[in-house]
């Protein structure tokens, strides 16, 4: 029974490989048109997929990475020695600047502390940083991510914000033991809700891959004006009220208003990633955030 | 004369080397160069290594592992699954129906081959990529990778030679 059983399967099975053998690109073909497919519809199961290899990838990519930065701090650093000068006199201007602000900063906070006290207004809660590496950025057009090296076991959810220098420059989407991938402001897929801080007017700062994001959303009389600050609004309960996004670059009818992260992306090397400790930042993967 | 077991395992290693080549392509085309807006732009040097082999060694390019190094970049690079896959199926079964005419031809030629299979290969990428985000993306950035990596083929093209030579010469 058994012999002839397996007989008839190498009957059968042979053609079958012949077939494949021949239709083997459009096999493959359609394998790659069902992935796109499953990953829009299964996108939790193929996000942890991908989590899995950028881990297993990870120390390579961490290595790799470290020369490539090596070296082009050695060619920054070349061309820094060269306009020390003028940095220097800059640097000192700004210094004095700064002294001033650090005054009104302390004698504001020493007034808020005190009028808090007055008020009983519960503190906010603290916030932890988790510092991690950039190690990879994905050479595609189409695409704006970075890779870093932190994850699961140091603190790092889905859905935390990720800050450099000055303001927010993403969120993390994805979580591995010990890399995850923050999705930049100029991705296509970001929304973030926005507030103009010195107008009050809400919108919704979407990404369009380009360098810059654009603001969607907004009454057509508002008044935006080149200059003004673009800040989070809190709306949605990802990131808190307040943190810096970028400066509005360009505001006309045709264009449109266009938004200058306040980080450079393309130079981030260090990121910090924030829990907010937030009430209801359970990130849930609802169409409106991927 | 047979050939023994270490024979046959020098072998098989040998005979993976375009593999392993072009997904060390694939982490390199990852590092991060501190320039402004070079990401958008960095050159696919998956793409001259598929293109290279394929000409050269169809028999260790396959489809099936021109697709597994697709899906790899599609999982490393964080973009929709499947696109890279495709993108490079596409490109192995483009060249290996045309492969007699470049292996007779000049580096000039290949050269221009290329420019032709990466114009193909950014189009498709655009259009993939169009259709998921059900948006009419700008072709733009697209273009001016594609040019980067036409650029990058002579240097690749290169170390790709000297690859060929020191592990598959026989």
């Amino acid at each position: 029974m058994k012999p002839r059983s397996s007989g008839s399967v190498v009957r059968l099975a042979a053609p079958l490989r012949a077939l494949a053998q021949r239709f083997s690109f459009l096999l493959l073909v359609l394998a790659s048109i069902a992935l796109m497919m499953v990953g829009k519809i299964e996108s939790v199961s193929v996000d942890t997929a991908r989590a899995r290899v950028t881990d297993a990838f990870s120390p390579i990519l961490d290595a790799i990475s470290r020369p490539a930065a090596t070296a082009a701090r050695v060619i920054e650093s070349a061309v820094e020695v060269q306009n020390a000068f003028e940095e220097n006199q800059r640097l000192k201007a700004e210094n004095a600047r700064l002294l001033q602000w650090r005054q009104a900063a302390l004698r504001l906070e020493a007034e808020n502390a005190s009028l808090r006290t007055l008020l009983r207004a519960t503190p906010e809660p603290a916030v932890n940083f988790i510092t991690a590496r950039v190690i990879a950025t994905p050479g595609s057009s189409f695409v704006r991510t970075l890779v870093v090296t932190a994850g699961r076991r140091d603190g790092v959810k889905k859905g935390q914000a990720a800050l450099a220098g000055a303001g927010l420059i993403g969120r993390v989407i994805e979580v591995g033991e010990w890399s995850s991938r923050v999705l930049l402001l100029t991705d296509i897929s970001a929304r973030v809700p926005v507030v103009l801080e010195s107008s009050r007017q809400r919108a919704v700062l979407a990404g369009d891959n380009s360098d810059q994001a654009k603001l969607l959303y907004l009454p057509p009389d508002s008044p935006v004006q080149v200059g003004d600050r673009v800040v989070t609004s809190g709306h949605g309960g990802l990131f808190p009220p307040g943190l810096l996004v970028g400066v509005v670059t360009s505001a006309s009818e045709r264009g449109g208003v266009r938004v200058l992260p306040s980080a450079d992306l393309s130079r981030v090397e260090h990121l910090r990633l924030v829990d907010f400790g937030l009430p209801g930042t359970e990130f849930d993967s609802s169409p409106e955030w991927k | 004369m047979t050939t023994t077991f270490w024979q046959r395992l020098d072998k098989a290693g040998r005979n993976l080397a375009p593999f392993a080549v072009t997904v060390m392509l694939v982490l390199v085309g990852l590092i991060r160069l501190p320039a402004p807006s070079y990401a958008p732009i960095a050159p696919d040097l998956t793409l001259i290594s598929v293109y290279y082999w394929t000409i050269h060694r169809p028999d260790l390019m396959r489809p099936r592992v021109a697709f597994l190094i697709g899906l790899l970049q599609d999982l490393l690079i964080g973009g929709p699954l499947g696109v890279n896959a495709l993108m490079l199926v596409v490109t192995q079964w483009a060249v290996v129906n045309q492969r007699r005419l470049f292996l007779a031809s000049t580096f000039l030629l290949l050269w221009i081959g290329f420019a032709l299979v990466m114009i193909g290969a950014a189009f498709l990428e655009w259009l993939a990529f169009s259709a998921l985000n059900a948006t009419i993306l700008p072709l733009k950035p697209a273009l001016f990778q594609g040019l980067l990596t036409v650029a990058m083929f002579p240097a690749l093209g290169w170390l790709l030679i000297r690859v060929h030579r020191a592990f598959l010469n026989e």
